[in-house]
């Protein structure tokens, strides 16, 4: 009996039984679809976070207000931190030559408007450094000017939507927008970058620093990023830091990260989300093998004439064995074909309606779901199959 | 052709076992046509399956053309089915999901045959049945009798010697049940070996002769006259209430 007898023998025998093999296929699809689509998720969330990231200097260090234990006393137990001031910031400059840049930010949200037009936008306020801290670019005019730390100027630097919502289309270098009671002056507009690190660099406005601390009414600076120099180790300059701040401060009050440790730490756990997916995913898939079984064995009893019938005809045992399996194996495989098709929708799907989740099926998921497919139809089927084969034909042949 | 020495076939029931054939000795020689007759229960689907090498007897001696059947293994006596030996079926057993042709190409199809070579062949067969007309019909669009042509077809189409039907008529109406009797004849007639199990006279009597059971055994052999008398008998039964 030739491959081609033998399969078109097993198609016609599933389309003999449409529905119940629709429904075995569709068992498997969803489980297949279950496997591509959340393993997608999975890889989009963590590509997600590694675009967010990247374009942003690897060495840089993170400095936040307030010590989070993780070992140790109780958080709070030295009571309210100090401040982190522009004076701490000063020092950082003026004493740690391995430090290269220093953006200190005060941050809140704010209304900016020009005339009638107005906007909620978030308000930063930083120093000349932060454009080279985050890797943005200008687009037009400059940016805000090096000069003391504690001289606010009125001075802003928009973002792209910024500008094209207040000033639609006209220039708006030199033009004066309010920020909440402040006339400020516009020098400059960013580049368009869309976001980063989950801040939408377009709808955004850049103030100097001391400005946006008089003008929010605060007295500590919401964090501090510095760029290490390439030469300086990160540990070694996160003490001295460290260091420089106690000795300032009287206590060791305040948090430095790595941006470095901040995305594997993400990475890590998204891509732990991406396996538990995955195996949420497989068990699906196993219950849809086990449909599958139960397909084959119903299939096997309705047509137990059948086999008795073939056994009449002359038809060997492995042939039964092959014909029950190749059905079972043509099942699997049309419904994991199918299931790739309805995952690669769906993600398609989540695609346009959250176009930041650059999601798409990692290639090892898509493979591993067709073969575990393949490996429990086929597994599923050989029972039933043996049984088939192993059926007496004179009883089988008894019944109509 | 067929010798049967002391044959005996028990099936286990329970802590018990039924003696379906207790001690059948036999010989059916090359192209003959022969009856198996009796009442229900008697074993005569029995004699037919270990005839045909779906079964093989439990005791006693097969032998098929010389062979002994009890001596072969699995993959022999699906040889000799394939090669041999013809099923004709009470109940058609007809691949439902298959058009009449498919059906009859079955055979050939397990068997390794070119798909040009089995359509050409199979296309014979129904000719020999006077179905070449239906082919494409699946089963439940026939009638009974011709369900049972295709039947035929189907069995004879990979050229067997030995064709055996259990009730073969037992499902149709009379004139249904003459045409396949004829067609079955006329295989006989160019040189099949025919065995019918029946227990209508009327098909019994158009065998060269007859084989009656009765709980297992063979308890009468009846000649051709005899055949015609016992359905002569049940002619008149069925005239006179
Ligand atoms: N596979 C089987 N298992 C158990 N008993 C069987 C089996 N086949 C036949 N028998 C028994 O053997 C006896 C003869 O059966 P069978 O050959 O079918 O009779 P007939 O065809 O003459 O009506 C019956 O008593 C039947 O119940
Ligand atoms: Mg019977």
């Amino acid at each position: 009996m030739s491959a081609r007898d033998l399969l078109s023998f097993a198609i016609q025998s599933l389309l003999g039984h449409r529905l119940r093999s629709a429904l075995s296929l569709l068992g498997m699809g969803v489980g297949v679809a279950a496997v591509i689509l959340l393993t997608a998720l999975g890889e989009g969330a963590r590509e997600y976070v590694s675009t967010q990231f990247a374009n942003i200097g690897s060495n840089l260090l993170i400095v936040i207000p307030g010590k989070t234990e993780t070992t140790g006393a109780l958080p709070g137990m030295g009571g309210a931190p100090n401040d982190l001031t522009l004076d701490d910031v000063q020092a950082i400059q003026r004493r740690l030559r391995q430090v290269r840049r220093v953006a200190p930010i005060a941050m809140a949200t704010a209304n900016v408007s020009r005339g009638e037009l107005s906007r909620q936008v978030a308000v930063i306020g930083t120093t000349s450094d932060f454009l080279e801290v985050r890797n943005l670019s200008l687009g037009r005019g400059r940016f805000l000017p090096v000069s003391d730390l504690h001289r606010g100027a009125p001075l802003a630097v928009i973002g792209e939507k910024v500008a094209e919502e207040l000033f639609a289309g006209q220039n708006p270098l030199g033009q004066v927008v309010r920020i909440d009671a402040w006339r400020m002056r516009v020098i400059g507009v960013l580049a368009p970058r869309g976001t980063q690190v989950g801040v939408d660099i377009d709808d955004i406005v850049l103030i100097p620093v001391a400005t946006a601390m008089r003008m929010f009414n605060r007295s500590s600076l919401f964090r501090v990023i510095m760029e290490v120099r390439a030469y300086a180790d990160l540990d070694a300059t996160t003490d001295a830091v460290t260091a420089l701040l106690a000795e300032r401060h009287g206590e060791e009050d305040v948090t430095i990260l790595s941006q470095d440790s901040v995305v594997s730490t993400l990475e890590d756990i998204l891509g732990t989300l991406t396996l538990v997916l995955a195996a949420i995913a497989s068990i699906s898939l196993s219950v849809a093998g086990i449909g599958i079984m139960n397909v084959m064995l119903v299939s096997v009893s309705e047509r137990t004439s059948e086999v008795g019938l073939l056994k009449a005809l002359g038809v060997s045992q492995g042939q039964i064995v092959a014909a029950f399996l190749a059905e079972a194996t043509l099942l699997s495989l049309t419904g994991g074909l199918l299931g790739v098709a309805f995952g690669w929708t769906g993600v398609l799907v989540v695609v346009s309606i959250y176009p930041d989740l650059p999601a798409h099926p990692p290639a090892w998921a898509v493979g591993a779901a067709l073969a575990v497919a393949m490996g429990v139809g086929m597994i599923f089927g050989v029972l039933p199959a043996r049984r088939a084969a192993r059926l007496d034909p004179i009883m089988a042949l008894a019944r109509r | 052709m067929i010798e049967l020495e002391k044959v005996c076939r028990s099936f286990p029931l329970g802590d018990e076992r039924v003696h379906a054939l207790v001690d059948v000795d036999e010989q059916i020689r090359e192209g003959e046509h022969v009856a198996i007759m009796g009442p229900s229960g008697s074993g005569k689907s029995t004699l037919l399956n270990i005839l045909g090498c779906l079964d093989k007897p439990s005791s006693g001696i097969y032998k098929l053309d010389g062979r002994e059947v009890g001596g072969l293994d699995e993959e022999e006596l699906t040889d000799v089915r394939r090669h041999q030996i013809g099923f004709v079926f009470q109940f058609f057993h007809l691949v439902p999901r298959l058009t009449a042709l498919e059906n009859v190409e079955l055979p050939m199809v397990f068997a390794g045959i070119s798909p040009a070579e089995r359509r050409e062949r199979a296309m014979q067969a129904m000719t020999r049945v006077d179905m070449n007309e239906r082919v494409g019909h699946r089963p439940d669009q026939l009638s009974g009798g011709e369900r049972q042509r295709v039947a035929i077809a189907r069995a004879t189409v990979m050229g067997p010697r030995l064709l055996l039907a259990d009730e073969p008529t037992g499902n149709l109406d009379s004139v249904s049940g003459r045409q396949v009797l004829d067609l079955l004849e006329g295989m006989n007639h160019r040189g099949l070996t025919l065995i019918v199990v029946t227990h209508d006279p009327a098909v019994a009597r158009r065998a060269d002769r007859g084989l009656v059971m009765t709980d297992g055994k063979i308890v009468r052999r009846l000649e051709k006259s005899d055949l015609a008398a016992l359905a002569g008998i049940a002619d008149a039964a069925e005239v006179s209430p």
